[in-house]
């Protein structure tokens, strides 16, 4: 997770003309590891105003809520290793997709509690920010996911992956969930253009404002898994997940991960921030309906052909 | 609770901005403090907020953190030595400080600078407006979202940095303006440097622009917010680039040329929209017109001396003070106590990058202003902030800060 710091300074660096760390370890590949043990001994400071139960639970919150969101991405097919089943995940659910869209958007919790419980106006604003946006975009992630699954008739995210190992990728099967997955996945996880909520120029850094030390280092690092979740996922329902030719189940996840990760990265370098109501209005007003009447047409032509 | 204080507070220049009890239903949620450390007030500018959820019901600019008394200290100085103070007025454009203090004094003694001097002073003049106005792109760029802009600005800004340090030695306060002329003649070459420095400035400005101009986001952003109209910036005393944002075509450099301006072709960039947008365009479009300006200045650079030849003003060649009594005492003098101005009063303005740069100096004959009054663009821009965000939201403050481009060592001086 860590190392995702390490290559989106490197990557932004290159695209702002400049070099990144490259001063700690060969290449700066020690860098992320000098961050963490900084942040690791920085004393802990809780702001008078602060609540002083929420304060420290949010941003465990949110770090509990990405990493188990991630548990159910598979890297490769299930395997048998002597006479047991070994899930090519941390975890196979049945009901995946469910569980994933449930979780991630336990994750908002940490945001608003957070926001709310720093006794600062500036964290407020964006944990309220936070709340709005995530939960708008969540909808469109979850009508999006919903076109896929109906497509591959499972919830599992190995199903799904075995469906496409052997058809087409859904990225082809079905672009616009495709398109309004990424708008929202960017949205969900609070990158920019999307970046609202902590928007640095406007509330100084929303709703992580006071946090410091550790604690703010949760909040980070579970933003980071999201990126990571949401790119695995990508991949996972529109572009076949481990399923690949030569490389084994991993090495494909990893690679089309990554390239979801440089978007992400590349949207960051290129584009300013939209402003609140623009933002609300974009999903409400636009990718809501294009969701439904996808959702819609999905589900015609699913009960039509099959 | 509308008492005087708040009325006064909220009526500048004969308009009244809607007072926060009287709009939105008189329901105010949140008064947020912005700045004076906040990461996009430009510096030490405090923007009080009235919020009602993210909406802006009233605005109170606070200034004043960044106050050094320049304008106090330079009564006890000389006006060759006032000349540094200027520098940390605007410190993003430092060189029209120190043009608009010469320039005043010139025009109190009634000094001709001879023309070369004139052409590089109006040549560094458009330089330090790209400067300055590359600051502004990075910086406004940065505020709505756009990091890379930044770095890119920042880039360019930095070879005009080194064409002014080997003007002058320095890389933020030049100090190289003197009164009737510049401190040096332009190093062997560098006239060259910086026409080929134009020809890429071009290119990456068209790269800015790419990141920019169209991009959707941008306009969302930029296009009908913070408008102001033409009356309104008139009565608020709005100059520079944000007034020829609301249709206005006023340059002092048109308007009352000083220096080389009566001899360059250049036009002045007017859009009519009142908007952030606009003021962007205008202040892109400038930089065009300077690069003109700049091209025009080095291919008829004319030859001779860049100081005035007036012994009042010029020190003695170094070679007849050290062999002539009489020079040698009139060099301990011109050092010691510099120049006395005729009595009287003169206000000169210039066009700064960031809008009129005037410099009012009352003279009692001696060898110091009596009083030296700046009136600085960004003060007077700085009123028009509250008009701006009037029913905007909290993201447009920032956006609106920048599109007037201030600087609160110009603001406070």
């Amino acid at each position: 997770m860590a190392y995702m710091t390490w290559f989106e300074r490197r990557v932004i660096g290159r695209l702002q003309v400049r070099l990144g760390p490259n001063r700690v370890g060969i290449g700066g590949l020690l860098q992320p590891l000098a961050d963490a043990l900084k942040l690791f001994f920085k004393e802990d400071v809780r702001p008078a105003r602060a609540d002083r139960i929420l304060f420290p639970l949010a941003p465990a919150i949110s770090l509990f809520a990405a990493l188990a969101a991630f548990a159910v991405i598979p890297f490769g097919p299930t395997t048998r290793i002597a006479g047991v089943e070994v899930p090519g995940g941390i975890a196979n659910l049945q009901v995946g997709l469910l569980y994933l869209v449930g979780i991630s958007s336990l994750g908002v919790y940490g945001l608003v509690l957070g926001g709310w419980s720093s006794g600062s106006k500036y964290s407020l604003i964006g944990g309220l920010r936070a709340a709005a946006q995530v939960v708008s975009y969540e909808l469109i992630l979850g009508l999006a996911l919903v076109s896929v699954a109906l497509v591959a008739g499972t919830l599992s995210l190995e199903g799904v992956v075995g469906g496409q190992a052997n058809g087409l990728p859904y990225v082809i099967l079905q672009p616009v969930a495709f398109l309004l997955y990424l708008v929202a996945a960017v949205a969900e996880t609070n990158r920019a253009p999307f970046d609202l909520p902590e928007a640095d120029t406007e509330l100084v850094a929303g709703y992580h404002t006071e946090y410091g030390g550790m604690r703010f280092a949760m909040f980070f690092i579970a933003e980071y898994v999201n990126v990571i979740t949401v790119s695995a996922l990508a991949a996972t329902m529109f572009f076949a997940g481990w399923s690949g030719p030569f490389l084994p189940g991993p090495h494909w996840l990893f690679i089309k991960m990554l390239a979801f990760l440089f978007l992400f990265v590349w949207l960051r370098a290129t584009l300013p921030r939209l402003r609140y109501d623009q933002l609300m209005r974009l999903s409400w007003s636009v990718l809501l309906p294009l969701a439904l009447i996808n959702l819609l047409a999905t589900a015609v032509v699913v009960a039509v052909t099959r | 609770m509308a008492t005087d204080l708040e009325q006064a507070r909220q009526s500048i220049g004969g308009l009244s901005v809607e007072s926060v009890t009287e709009t939105g239903e008189g329901r105010r949620d949140m008064v947020v403090n912005m700045g004076p450390q906040h990461p996009s007030t430009h510096g030490v500018l405090r923007v009080v907020l009235d919020l009602q959820g993210e909406n802006i019901v009233g605005t109170d600019v606070q200034i004043g953190y960044l106050h050094r008394g320049i304008e106090k200290l330079s009564e006890a100085r000389t006006y060759t030595q006032v000349i540094p103070l200027t520098d940390r007025t605007d410190y993003t454009a430092a060189m029209t400080g120190n043009q608009g203090l010469c320039v005043a004094v010139e025009r109190l003694m009634e000094l001709e600078v001879p023309p070369r001097g004139r052409y590089i002073r109006t040549m560094i003049a458009e330089l330090q407006r790209l400067a300055s106005h590359l600051i502004w792109l990075g910086t406004h760029a940065m505020d709505i979202g756009a990091a890379t802009v930044f770095l890119y600005c920042f880039r360019e800004r930095e070879r005009i940095l080194d064409f002014f340090e080997a003007f002058s030695g320095a890389r933020l306060t030049y100090s190289y303006y003197r009164v009737g002329g510049v401190a040096g003649d332009a190093p062997p070459g560098i006239l060259q440097q910086i026409y080929e420095f134009t020809n890429y400035f071009v290119d990456r400005l068209a790269e800015n622009e790419e990141l920019l101009t169209g991009n959707d986001i941008w306009l969302a952003r930029t296009q009908g917010v913070g408008i102001i109209s033409a009356e309104e910036a008139v009565a608020i005393g709005l100059t520079g680039p944000s007034l020829r944002g609301s249709g206005l075509a006023y340059d002092i450099r048109k308007a009352e040329p000083y220096e080389a301006y009566a001899d360059m072709d250049f036009e002045i960039p007017v859009f009519p929209d009142g908007d952030v947008f606009a003021r962007y365009r205008v202040r892109i479009e400038e930089m065009k017109q300077s690069v003109r300006i700049i091209r025009q200045c080095i291919e008829h650079m004319p030859d001779g001396p860049v100081n005035v030849q007036d012994s009042r003003v010029t020190p003695p060649k170094r070679e007849v003070a050290m062999t002539h009594m009489e020079s040698m005492i009139n060099h301990f003098m011109w050092n010691i106590h510099s120049f006395p101005t005729p009595k009287g009063e003169v206000y000169s303005a210039i066009e700064s990058p960031k809008g009129e740069l005037g410099y009012y100096i009352v003279s009692d004959g001696s060898n110091k202003p009596y009083r030296l009054r700046i009136r600085p663009p960004s003060f007077c821009n700085l009123q028009a902030l509250p008009l701006l965000v009037r029913g905007q939201m909290i993201a447009d403050v920032v956006a609106c800060i920048g599109s007037i481009d201030i600087v609160l060592g110009e603001v406070d001086r």
